[in-house]
């Protein structure tokens, strides 16, 4: 019942600027399909909805999807719906491509998502750091991943306020089977901003720099299944090995070889499992917490699959 | 797969010891050279790299003019047979330094050879080879166990290739690895999976350096 009536406030709502609708008569209508003659309510809904559209001589398009619901980032898990968002700009890309006028992150308490603005829809430029109610958004999804596309019919609305961004970490478990080259003791460029790790003393950016020393693990987490590219950065992984960054220089100096480093983190680390959380970036996992698996296994809920089948 | 493309890693699958010595046949998916080879597994997959967790019972230099080692690893079906040599050192200088018996946990590659008389032999050539706790090789049997119910639950499915493949090269009856599967639980709630004799307990403790001292068998 109070679903309906969300709904009935929500139609409501969308035709207040064209029509004299009452609430309580959409409320009358939905009810009447929904339960009278047993119609989905999505159905009883668009139903409504579309002769409201008729009565006030509209296209679907002009009010919006009918009433799109309000939606956090880290909750869109379809294709192609139409749906309205509060978000903040987070990042703004460069475009890879003439018909793309803007790309970037729009990040919500619940997370992020990547937003794309077409030329073709000659939308009025987003700022960073701005915070938009964006009206009519459809999402998209590519590899499993789901990002929200502007459009011509999408509405701007810039707020007055602040949005403190979530991360959207994800959890993968598994075995670490691997530490791949670039990790253990390296070294970054110190150029302002830059922070690539050098490779032989180079930066592919600025040459030849005094690098600065860090501590990371670049690892592959594999549960069978699926392998997970994972990035510890120098607190998780000075938490993980009990090694500082200033006790593995001690131990490259004294072995004359940073290699040292990370040959002890791969006899600590290698071929144990663990729980990984954090944001993904590109083809990682950002580890912002790692919790070795160390409780024993339950083989008992294993055992009766196995009686069943 | 094109030039530019990375290649994405291939998945380590989790089999036992018994099917992974059933196992014989060997293809490739694509005609390059460099394409990944697959270990067709009985169950119904494509193995082209292994994660175990056994225990280390033997090892040999079975070498004649270079170090060539070869290890015994056992779980709770059968052996599994790891080889490393002079182009896997630090899986060669791990064997050579181990005393076994000893939990360790192995990465590798399948690797097949026919024997004189017509058999194939399957072993692993090791990418890694580390000294764990008798906790990780217990969640290795549960997870084992569990990915090997899998196959053989989706065994009879409609599309699935490497199951009609297994079906065409193999003909073994699958029940046998849900048998040798159920067992490996099974020796788990018995034995506590602690034949080494030390504390699982305290092995899996906080990951420090006392604890790893822990891993090491006791004399």
């Amino acid at each position: 019942m109070s679903d309906l009536r969300t709904h009935a406030a929500e139609i409501a709502e969308q035709f207040s600027d064209h029509l004299d609708v009452d609430e309580d008569e959409v409320a009358e209508r939905l009810e009447n399909l929904v339960e009278e003659y047993r119609v989905p309510v999505d159905e009883a809904r668009r139903s409504v909805v579309n002769s409201y559209l008729e009565e006030a001589g509209l296209e679907r398009d002009e009010i919006g999807r009918g009433g799109n619901d309000e939606v956090l980032l880290a909750d869109i898990d379809q294709d192609e719906q139409w749906i309205d968002v509060t978000a903040k700009v987070v990042e703004l890309w460069e475009p890879r491509s003439d018909s793309i006028a803007q790309v970037g992150l729009l990040g919500d308490e619940s997370g992020r998502t990547k937003f794309v603005a077409f030329e073709t829809s000659d939308l009025p430029k987003l700022e960073a750091g701005a915070v938009y109610r964006l009206g009519n958004v459809v999402t998209d999804e590519y590899q499993g991943n789901f990002s929200v596309k502007l459009n011509k019919t999408t509405s701007i609305e810039e707020l007055d306020e602040d949005i403190e961004v979530g991360d959207d970490s994800v959890t993968v478990e598994g075995a670490l089977v691997d530490i791949q080259s670039g990790s253990g003791l390296i070294k970054r460029c110190p150029e302002e901003g830059c922070t690539r790790v050098l490779q032989n003393g180079r930066c592919s950016e600025h040459g030849d720099v005094e690098g600065e020393f860090d501590l990371r693990i670049k690892g592959v987490l594999d549960d069978g299944e699926e392998v997970y590219e994972v990035i510890f950065g120098r607190d998780v992984t000075e938490e993980l090995t009990g090694v500082t960054l200033e006790e593995a220089q001690q131990m490259a100096k004294d072995a004359l070889d940073t290699t040292v480093v990370v040959e002890e983190m791969r006899e600590d680390l290698l071929g144990t499992y663990y729980r990984v959380s954090g944001p993904e970036l590109g083809r990682y996992v950002l580890a912002d917490d790692v919790e070795r698996l160390t409780e024993p296994a339950d083989p008992e809920a294993v055992l009766i699959k196995a009686r069943s089948i | 797969m094109s030039a530019n493309e990375i290649p994405s890693r291939e998945v380590a699958r989790r089999v036992f010891a018994d099917e992974f010595n059933d196992a014989a046949f060997t293809f490739k998916e694509s005609d390059d050279d460099r394409a990944p080879v697959y270990l067709l597994l009985p169950t119904g997959a494509k193995a082209n790299r292994v994660f175990f967790v056994g225990t280390l019972t033997e090892k040999d230099d079975v070498g004649e003019d270079n170090e060539y080692w070869r290890g015994r690893i056992v779980d709770p079906t059968g052996t599994f047979f790891v080889y490393a040599g002079q182009y896997q050192p630090e899986a060669a200088s791990t064997l050579r330094d181990l005393e076994p018996p000893a939990y360790v946990a192995v990465v590798g590659k399948p690797r097949t050879y026919e024997t004189d008389d017509g058999n194939v032999n399957v072993s692993v050539r090791p990418e890694s080879i580390q000294v764990v706790d008798a906790a990780t090789r217990d969640r290795w049997v549960v997870e084992t166990a569990e990915r090997t119910l899998d196959r053989i639950d989706a065994f009879d499915d409609e599309g699935n290739e490497y199951a009609r493949m297994a079906r065409e090269e193999y003909d073994l009856p699958i029940d046998r690895y849900t048998e040798s599967a159920v067992s490996a639980l099974e020796s788990l709630e018995e034995g506590d999976g602690d034949e080494l004799g030390f504390d699982g307990g305290k092995a899996s403790g906080s990951g420090d350096s006392a604890a790893d001292a822990d891993l090491q068998p006791e004399p």
